[in-house]
């Protein structure tokens, strides 16, 4: 097939790990970072009623969040509705521009970049939208959907583009006969094929996937599942994968970053996530999700029942913005932001009492770094550590707090 | 088609025990197209104080069916036939009038989208209270306080004060909080919850699914619970009906149904759903295809068509014939619609081993 020897040109072949036939659940290892992001901000004025409109509050949609996603892997983001991982995914295909930090593309900070210096980018990152109902004109046939993005960016002469089209049709297990259908002609799962055929046209190095499964049925889910995880080993796309469904994010990313109101709150690899999870939230969130197998069992872990809705991000908490709802928080929590502290390899949390369910500890571990004491007063004898802000990737020094020590790579 | 009889009904005496008993449920919608066969033969019953679980995908209709028991059909061009007894009254027998005096007050419905349900013009006090004096023969101010009284109830903080909110100032999980408590307000028998969770954030559907089960002990209602996500019925129900194509294909206790699913359906929407625990190597058995077309749907068992199980069956017979709900080997309580004649050693062997090795080496 073309496009394959043409990705494999676009990819050096030295960055991309070796994959097994089932690319998504590789934890990536050495591979270079394709997107770096680095504490993204987005706030949206809140306007006052009436003829001037003033400015009088502002979301904090995002607030400070720093990732990298590795060449040819998955990252998942996971988090209520409302905690800006939505916004996050526009950010980064630049469908908002950032209030503040950066987003390097293979190194090149398109966070503030213009109109014109983003018609280039939007070859390499794409997105496929959660509903695919409202993201397809439904005026228009899915041949010129699908083929919409060659004749814009004229990579292809008009004759053939239909061949093309026809091609990426048959790749998202369409009949490449359908190209002069309507959308409405398809259903939920053939439609957000068609949208992923779109997303695929201009072969980028990104997608963006924002809830591609959530409006489809269960059965329809998995196929849809099954095609990304085949397009991801054919052509070595990098996957922005934003869900709530935390088991499907297991399936498809070895790597996941679990956010709470516009804040990452731990970010690692599935393992450090899934199986050892130290900030409450996503303790609470794993233990929330309704599980077969347990259920049938008999075997159902003790549900952790947090409190209330997720707080305005218009005034969010002072302090962890968790604190609210956590059933650890302390004084300290009110007083001071948790940092995003190196706990494992590729494992950083953002709480004072970080620890496995139950055995959070009882003295906060981050008084010290922040140079204040217990409850969070300022301390005299201590000074802030200066190293603090957060990197986007992973130091390979960390905190290994089994052993109570620095940890190394 | 009388693909039912009493006889073969996982209750033993259904008009003694149950409160609720859908007998040979048929619900025809006529149009330009044809005949659109939304609901074909269902037949359950409903203990008090129990939860039937009903699962399928859009189209396979559970939603229609539980608008049926609601009434919601009145005034519609469908076509019901078959019965729906309540408390021994059969609903499709009775008038318009004496069907508004029940809905609400022995039947009471929770929908998936609170926002859309809730009329955004009135507050959602106003609401709630209303349910309640179109029942009972009070004040306004006596209906406000039995509002705030189930508020409160359900869980919101303030309650004297959110009663006079608009459904835009709650949160999603508050709203399905309200419309929960104007469900309940009535104290009804029979509650039907039309996929409560589906638009809201796990932690928040961890809460609703608490509620709703604290209270049903409390209240001793009825509940069915009409959802798509197996988990939510693996938590929530006693007995499972899985639909497809407008009918009952697997019905039975929902232990024995998670465990020992007898239907390929059933079995692909096990294996199509990760875990938490799962092997993310594997890869995820969707079932291949697209739900059937109600207006012309397949011969036999409609879903031979995405069936990987057919060629099993000797002759033809999924594609020839419709199979009966009958008993399958593991007792009369779990019934199933499929021909396959040894289906739980075929799940033992071929669909166990791939969505749940752990679970297969104990058996």
């Amino acid at each position: 097939m073309t496009n394959d020897t043409t990705n494999q040109d676009l990819a050096p072949e030295d960055a991309v790990a070796p994959r097994a036939g089932h690319g998504a659940s590789v934890a990536p290892s050495g591979a270079k970072p394709i997107l770096e992001v680095d504490q993204l901000r987005m706030y949206f004025p809140v306007k006052s009623p009436g003829l001037f409109r003033r400015t009088v509050g502002q979301v904090q949609a995002v607030d400070g969040v720093s990732f990298q996603v590795a060449e040819a892997t998955s990252l998942g983001l996971v988090g209520e509705s409302g905690c800006g991982k939505s916004t996050t995914g526009r950010l980064i295909t630049r469908l908002y521009k950032p209030t503040a930090g950066a987003i390097r593309f293979e190194g090149q900070d398109i966070a503030q970049a213009k109109a014109s210096e983003l018609k280039p980018l939007r070859r390499e990152i794409q997105m496929i939208f959660q509903d695919p109902y409202t993201s397809l004109n439904p005026r228009q046939t899915v041949g010129s959907i699908v083929g919409a993005p060659l004749a814009i960016h004229k990579t292809l002469p008009k004759d053939k583009i239909l061949p093309r089209v026809q091609e990426l049709l048959e790749i998202v297990g369409l009949n490449p006969e359908h190209y002069n259908r309507y959308p409405h002609e398809f259903s939920g799962g053939q439609r957000q094929r068609i949208g992923i055929a779109r997303a695929l046209t201009l072969q980028p190095k990104l997608l963006v996937a924002d809830e591609p499964v959530s409006a489809l049925d269960v059965s329809i889910q998995a196929q849809v599942i099954n095609l990304l995880q085949d397009i991801q080993n054919e052509f070595g796309v990098a996957f922005l994968f934003i869900a709530h469904d935390l088991a499907i994010v297991r399936h498809f990313c070895p790597e996941i970053a679990v956010m709470y109101l516009g804040k990452i709150v731990e970010i690692g690899d599935r393992d450090s996530i899934y199986k050892n999870a130290h900030h409450p939230y996503t303790q609470a969130l794993l233990s929330a999700v309704p599980d077969v197998k347990q259920a049938a069992t008999g075997a159902r872990i003790e549900r952790i029942r947090l409190q209330g809705d997720v707080p305005s991000p218009i005034d969010p908490p002072s302090g962890c913005r968790f604190r609210t709802r956590c059933p650890i928080a302390q004084e300290i929590c009110a007083r001071h932001e948790p940092p995003l502290l190196q706990i494992g390899r590729r494992h950083k949390v953002a709480c004072h009492f970080p620890g496995r369910l139950g055995q959070a500890p009882r003295e906060p571990l981050t008084a010290g770094l922040l140079g204040v004491d217990a409850v969070g007063r300022p301390d005299p004898g201590a000074s802030p550590s200066p190293d603090l802000v957060e990197q986007p990737g992973y130091a390979d020094t960390w905190f290994d707090l089994d052993n109570k020590s620095i940890g190394r790579a | 088609m009388s693909t039912t009889s009493p006889s073969i009904l996982p209750t033993t005496d259904p008009a003694s025990e149950a409160l609720l008993s859908v007998r040979d449920l048929h619900v025809h919608f006529p149009t330009q197209d044809g005949l659109v066969k939304a609901v074909n033969g269902l037949t359950f019953d409903l203990e008090r104080g129990k939860t039937l679980g009903i699962v399928g995908e859009s189209g396979s209709g559970k939603s229609v069916s539980s608008m049926a028991i609601m009434g919601l059909h009145r005034g519609t061009n469908a076509k019901l036939s078959g019965e729906i007894v309540l408390d021994g009254v059969n609903l499709l027998d009775i008038s318009a009038e004496e069907m508004r005096k029940k809905r609400g007050r022995e039947v009471s419905m929770i929908f998936q989208d609170p926002l859309s349900a809730m009329h955004p013009y009135y507050t959602v006090g106003n609401q709630i209270a209303e349910a309640y004096r179109v029942h009972h023969d009070v004040s306004r101010k006596v209906a406000k306080q039995r509002a705030v009284e189930m508020l409160d109830r359900v869980g919101i903080p303030n309650p004297d004060k959110r009663v006079n909110d608009y459904p835009h100032q709650f949160s999603g999980g508050m709203r399905q909080r309200a419309m929960i408590a104007m469900g309940l307000i009535n104290d009804p028998n029979l509650l039907i919850a039309d996929e409560p969770t589906t638009a809201l954030d796990v932690t928040v559907q961890a809460q609703i699914l608490d509620l709703l089960q604290d209270l049903q002990r409390e209240f001793n209602s009825a509940v069915i619970i009409i959802t798509h996500d197996l988990g939510v019925v693996a938590e929530m129900a006693d007995d499972v009906l899985v639909m497809y194509a407008g009918r009952a294909v697997e019905y039975g206790p929902c232990k024995e149904i998670l465990t020992h699913p007898e239907m390929p359906y059933t079995w692909g929407l096990l294996s199509s759903v990760p875990d938490l625990t799962g092997d993310t190597d594997a890869r995820l058995i969707p079932i291949p295809g697209n739900p059937p077309s109600l207006l012309n749907p397949p011969s036999g068992c409609a879903f031979h068509p995405r069936c990987p199980h057919r060629e099993k069956v000797p002759g033809d017979l999924c594609r020839t014939e419709l199979p009966m709900l009958v008993p399958g080997q593991r007792g009369p309580m779990h019934t199933k619609r499929c021909h396959l004649p040894n289906a739980d050693a075929i799940y033992a062997a071929e669909v166990l081993p791939v969505i749940a090795p752990d679970l297969a080496e104990e058996l």
